[in-house]
């Protein structure tokens, strides 16, 4: 029998009962389904992150922190006289970056230039005599690429007080559109720590920026503004707590790996984590990496169900062909290509339910982007939620009917050694 | 020269307490284009002997010749090719897959071959014509007459222009009308072809117009009888 004839008898024999075949396929098609749409929504968030960490640009920029210990304690933790200034005023509780660290930091090799993170707590802002607003502020790090509508990037070396907002910030706080906002004086206010005054700075908008998932949404400004922000919220409080900050920016001068990873070393030895800006983006890549495990997981468990189903299908089919094949034998069919035909039916299982599944999952898929860009990721310009490329889909194909395959070699060889006299006289 | 030629074939199934033994020291020499019946009663073995000397079923010991040539010294592939090329079967029962076409199940043995759909079916349909049923073509076996679906199942033993054919019973369960055209076809394809005809049949007046009938009790040959009455 030639090829062309052994996948028409095998499709022939699967339309024969069309119930059993359907439902079988049915059991790939969940299986496939589930890892296609896994493989999908994860090729989607994955390829939006990429594009954006290769467009978050800083390759040089370590950002550095006391070390935490990450440990469930069991009961109160032992106090430690030189480390208890730092937390005091943490407001995360965690411990700060001193004067006295940033001078540790500065005088390891490799480091161009420390520039503090500050996160001023802002109480509102406010444009002309609009309503006020709460926003959260951070430095801006140089190297950032920030990803604009309109305007320019904050620059550090500015004395002038310059603020980006995100793009979904201008309308609400009342400055018109992205390039009219441009050059508007935003009044910032922050309450100082030590006596509980409110005090008022003004801002200028340099720039709007395009919302991304990875930039946390938040206003970023120049050092010029934050160091001002920073002293208004916290003059008059001790030095050691005005000059603490939650992690500072450090540019390296060189921006290749083993720099990268050797300052990282030395900086772990003393007691700080340093991360590039990709590091911690990186994070959302392996949390993503977890669930898409978990997610095949399932998927495998339900092709895992579905062979047994391919092998149940396939042994009634032998068990009801018996004559059938014994006819085939006795007139010359080869084992070989008895196998090959109770293959080829387990591989068109596999073949239709995969398929099918590929296809719902792409088509669920159009759905979902549809809905998600329309709804919850509406400001996320370029952000499919899922995304099925060919160089995915095609191996999950190939893998199912391999699967399928295996299965059907329980069935297959006990077709391919039926003994041809043995099944003619089967009644 | 000899068709098939066996020596001493003994067939025994079980052990022991159920030992049985179908066939016992069988020799038979069949020569090329030559009419042979095996005879005897319901239970003697001659579904038995045919299955063995076609290759179906490998007797418990003793030796079989094809084309001279000792059936041990054949691969498992010649063997396949053998039954493939060469032998024409038509089963006790008929062995029609009746969701087929009537075409379908007749151009069987040419699509295990390997031939091209085009000329299996130019084939299958001279095939058919050779039995009357060349209008059926395009039936489902299933909705076939008895006789037509034993036409149907010659039809099919002969569409490989094999060299022998095997028969069982092909008159067993038609009416003696029928029954005289199958046999006339069979006959035809001897006399014209040229095809060795062993054929099983317990009809004596069947029997009587083969060159030979070869008389089997209990497992044993009881005596060959040569010449058509
Ligand atoms: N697999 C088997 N196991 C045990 N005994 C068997 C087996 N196959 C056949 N036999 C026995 O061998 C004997 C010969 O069987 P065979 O089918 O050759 O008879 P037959 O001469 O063709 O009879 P009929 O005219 O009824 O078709 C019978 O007694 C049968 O019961
Ligand atoms: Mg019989």
């Amino acid at each position: 029998m030639n090829i062309r004839d052994l996948i028409q008898t095998a499709n022939a024999n699967l339309l024969r009962s069309k119930i059993r075949t359907a439902l079988t396929i049915i059991s790939i098609f969940v299986g496939a389904l589930t890892i296609s749409l896994t493989v999908g929504i994860t090729s989607g968030i994955s390829s939006y992150i990429n594009s954006q960490l290769g467009n978050v640009g800083a390759e040089n920029v370590l950002l550095v922190q006391p070390a935490v210990d990450q440990s469930i304690s069991s009961g109160p933790e032992e106090y430690k006289e030189d480390e208890a200034t730092a937390t005091v005023n943490s407001p995360f509780m965690m411990p700060m970056v001193t004067t006295d660290d940033i001078q540790k930091i500065k005088s390891q090799a490799n480091i161009a230039k420390v520039t503090p993170v500050i996160y001023p707590s802002i109480e509102y802002v406010q444009y002309v005599d609009n309503s006020k607003y709460v926003i959260s502020a951070s430095s801006f790090i140089d190297g950032t690429n920030i990803d604009l509508v309109a305007g320019q990037i904050p620059n550090n070396d500015s004395q002038e007080l310059q603020i980006v907002l995100p793009e979904d910030y201008i309308e609400t706080l009342g400055l018109g559109n992205a390039q009219e906002s441009i050059g508007k004086i935003l009044s910032i206010t922050v309450r100082n720590t030590a006596s509980s005054q409110s005090q008022t700075i003004d801002a200028t908008v340099t720039g709007v920026q395009a919302k991304s998932l990875l930039t946390s949404g938040g206003a970023s400004g120049n050092t010029a503004l934050l160091e001002a922000l920073n002293n208004a919220e916290k003059d008059g409080l001790p030095d050691n707590l005005k000059n603490s900050y939650i992690a500072v920016a450090t540019q390296l001068t060189n921006a290749d790996e083993e720099t990268i990873e050797s300052t990282k070393t030395a900086l772990g030895e003393l007691g700080y984590s340093a991360q590039t800006v990709q590091d911690q983006i990186g994070i959302i890549n392996q949390i993503i990496n977890a669930i898409t495990a978990v997610l095949l997981f399932f998927g495998a468990i339900a092709l895992l169900a579905a062979s047994f189903g391919i092998i149940n299908t396939l042994y009634m089919s032998v068990q009801e062909r018996t004559k059938e094949i014994g006819l085939m034998k006795a007139m010359g069919m080869s084992k070989g290509r008895v196998f090959i035909l109770f293959s080829i039916e387990a591989i068109l299982i596999g073949f239709w339910g995969s398929l099918t599944g590929i296809l719902a999952s792409i088509g669920i898929g159009k759905i979902a982007n549809n809905i998600a860009s329309n709804g919850f990721l509406k400001d996320f310009t370029g952000f499919d939620l899922t995304s099925f490329p060919l160089t995915s889909l095609l191996p999950i194909m190939l893998v199912i009917m391999f699967i399928a395959f295996l299965a059907g070699t329980l069935p297959s060889r006990k077709a391919a050694k039926q003994d041809a006299i043995e099944a003619l006289k089967y009644e | 020269m000899s068709a098939i030629k066996t020596t001493n074939l003994t067939k025994t199934y079980g052990k022991k307490d159920t030992l049985f033994t179908a066939l016992d020291n069988v020799s038979i020499d069949i020569q090329n284009g030559e009419k042979v019946a095996i005879i005897g009663k319901s239970g003697s073995g001659k579904s038995t002997l045919m299955h063995i000397v076609a290759l179906l079923d490998s007797p418990t010991s003793g030796d079989i010749e094809i084309n001279g040539k000792n059936i041990a010294d054949y691969s498992t592939k010649q063997i396949d090719q053998l039954r493939n090329d060469e032998f024409g079967f038509v089963f006790q029962q008929f062995f029609l897959n009746a969701n087929n076409s009537v075409l379908d199940n007749v151009t069987l043995p040419l699509k295990i071959a390997g031939i091209k759909p085009k000329s299996r079916n130019q084939r299958g349909l001279e095939a058919l014509r050779a039995v009357g049923l060349e209008d059926k073509a395009k039936n489902k076996a299933n909705d076939l007459s008895g006789g037509q679906k034993q036409r149907v199942v010659i039809a099919r033993a002969l569409i490989n222009n094999p060299k022998i054919i095997f028969a069982d019973e092909p008159t067993g369960n038609l009416d003696s009308n029928t029954g005289q055209k199958i046999e006339e076809l069979l006959f035809k394809l001897n006399k014209e072809q040229g095809i060795t005809l062993i054929v099983v049949t317990h009809d004596e007046d069947l029997a009587k117009k083969f060159d030979r009938r070869i008389n089997i009790k209990d497992g044993k040959i009881t005596n060959t009888t040569k010449g058509a009455k």
